[in-house]
């Protein structure tokens, strides 16, 4: 992504969305450890009146909009990219969306909308973890055969391991001729590499214990 | 209002290349020639309104002054929350343009009924309601819209609603616009409309009710001009407020919470519909006659 830490609105920057807003910890590190603002200032993450909230927020530099209600940052991005489109530059938009996020009707429109109007700098990527709030995606309300209604849709559709960096890079430095905004299916899986956490609902609620803490660092091969 | 509305801003977007125009399938015989003229700047967004205004809070965000056209409650309810969370949190330029305020689509039922549309945009804090009364007020409103773009909703009539103001008039939020052709003189009785209230109070004062009442309106109202509203309400010993809106958290409801907040000496009145009408179907005439506003 183009971006200027010291600019955050710098007009040529790319854009970025994060729909599903409650993974906003992952976005204010990365923001933090490129110099967006200070690592110190990630111990305020859901302090008392702190810009960190808990579901990502606008008032922290270099996030674009405040999400957390879902089925809000596709049409967001879907408008940015129309402006893109409307000044003939060359910026791109990305907007990261849950897999049980697409349970929300307003995704489907910007879906709808962003082809017909071949709106080619959008990407969507779908953190596809196959689980949302209570359960899986496929007891909820089953979304497959989802590349296939992303085709249909008019989309240009990648499927991609989502733990796999080299193939994520790969996967959004690819550039796309065929005029038609473009959907990531990033194959992921919850809780990826601590094992009691992998695939586990109950870890989109729950913050650990320290000695839960502790063991989920090891296993990640971090020092507790 | 429409057509005063349609006219004005075709007019200011040949000068003005930040307007952009969305409507929600919508505007038939109405925006055509704004489509014709700017179609870059037109979008047909479809019978789909979370996306319409989550779009349209995209377009805002990259400069763009946003006018999302649509009717009744579909710009408003239908997508409550786009409003909230994207357009007013954000503090964006998107304008609502909801024709067929008040009870203008009588015969088309309650799903058209915009009644209940003040109470949910006037708790959003940075939203400046826009109901002008008559097509003057709408081009004054929508040249005050262009100079100052904010999160606004603008409520319009249909068609056909007479002019009560020679010129367009001076309009600021917050603020009285008086209306000469009606008022009788000074007073310290105020009878003051918003939105399709005017028209209302008009034929009241042709009924002969409210002699030596001074006659005014409120067109630009919303939650961050409530503290401003001490020195009006101080200027009067009663003031009858009249809108086309149920009485319920609308414009009325609106001026009692600000004489409470400022502790204010004034009797308030609020002439409002009645909740009666809620779900009945009928001309816009007989409606607001049997909601109690003829």
């Amino acid at each position: 992504m183009a971006y200027d830490s010291s600019d955050p609105s710098s007009p040529q920057r790319d854009r970025f969305i994060l729909s599903k807003g409650h993974a906003c910890v992952a976005v204010y590190a990365v923001l933090a450890l490129r110099g967006f603002f200070p690592k110190k200032s990630l111990e305020e993450y859901g302090a008392d009146f702190s810009m960190f909230m808990n579901h990502i927020s606008h008032h922290v530099p270099g996030v674009e909009f405040s999400t957390g209600s879902l089925g809000h940052g596709l049409p967001f991005a879907v408008g940015k990219a129309l402006a893109c489109r409307m000044r003939g530059e060359k910026w791109r938009v990305y907007a990261v969306l849950s897999d049980g996020e697409l349970d929300e009707g307003s995704n489907w429109e910007a879906f709808m909308f962003a082809a017909h109007h071949h709106l080619d700098r959008l990407t969507a990527i779908i953190d596809y973890n196959r689980l949302q709030s209570l359960g899986s995606v496929q007891d909820t309300l089953e979304i497959e055969p989802l590349a296939k209604k992303l085709h249909a849709f008019g989309w240009s559709v990648i499927e991609v391991d989502g733990h796999d960096h080299q193939a994520l890079i790969e996967t959004l430095s690819h550039s796309d001729e065929s005029k038609r905004p473009r959907a990531v299916i990033a194959h992921t899986t919850k809780g990826k590499g601590v094992g009691f956490m992998e695939n586990e609902v109950l870890w989109h609620y729950r913050n650990p214990s320290d000695e839960e803490l502790a063991v989920a660092l090891s296993e990640l091969g971090f020092d507790a | 209002m429409r057509n005063a509305f349609i006219k004005e801003l075709t007019a200011r977007a040949a000068l003005d290349d930040s307007i952009v125009l969305v409507v929600g399938d919508l505007g038939f015989g109405v925006v055509e020639e704004f489509a014709r003229r700017f179609p870059s700047r037109f979008y047909n967004a479809g019978v789909a309104e979370q996306n319409m205004i989550g779009l349209c809070a995209g377009l805002a965000s990259e400069g763009y002054h946003v006018f999302a056209y649509s009717i009744a409650n579909f710009p408003t309810f239908r997508c409550a929350e786009q409003l909230r969370n994207d357009v007013d949190y954000h503090n964006l330029p998107v304008t609502i343009v909801s024709v067929g305020g008040g009870l203008a689509y009588g015969n088309l039922g309650y799903s058209h009924h915009a009644i209940q549309d003040f109470a949910l945009m006037r708790v959003l804090p940075n939203m400046l309601i826009a109901a002008p009364g008559d097509p003057q007020e709408t081009r004054a409103c929508l040249n005050y819209l262009l100079a100052n773009p904010q999160p606004s909703y603008l409520r319009l009539g249909k068609s056909g609603e007479q002019e009560y103001h020679s010129s367009s008039p001076e309009v600021y939020p917050g603020t009285l616009v008086p209306i000469p052709s009606l008022s009788s003189g000074p007073s310290d009785k105020l009878l003051v409309t918003t939105g399709g209230g005017l028209g209302v109070a008009a034929a009241w004062l042709r009924d002969g009710l409210f002699e030596n009442y001074a006659v005014a309106s409120m067109p630009l109202w919303g939650m961050s001009w409530k503290l401003t509203q001490s020195s009006i309400l101080s200027n009067f010993s009663h003031i009858t407020t009249v809108e086309d809106h149920i009485s319920d958290a609308g414009f009325g409801s609106w001026l009692l919470e600000c004489s409470v907040a400022c502790s204010a000496s004034v009797s308030i009145e609020v002439r409002a519909l009645d909740r009666s009408v809620l779900g009945m179907v009928g001309t816009q005439r007989s409606l607001m006659t049997r909601g109690g506003l003829a």
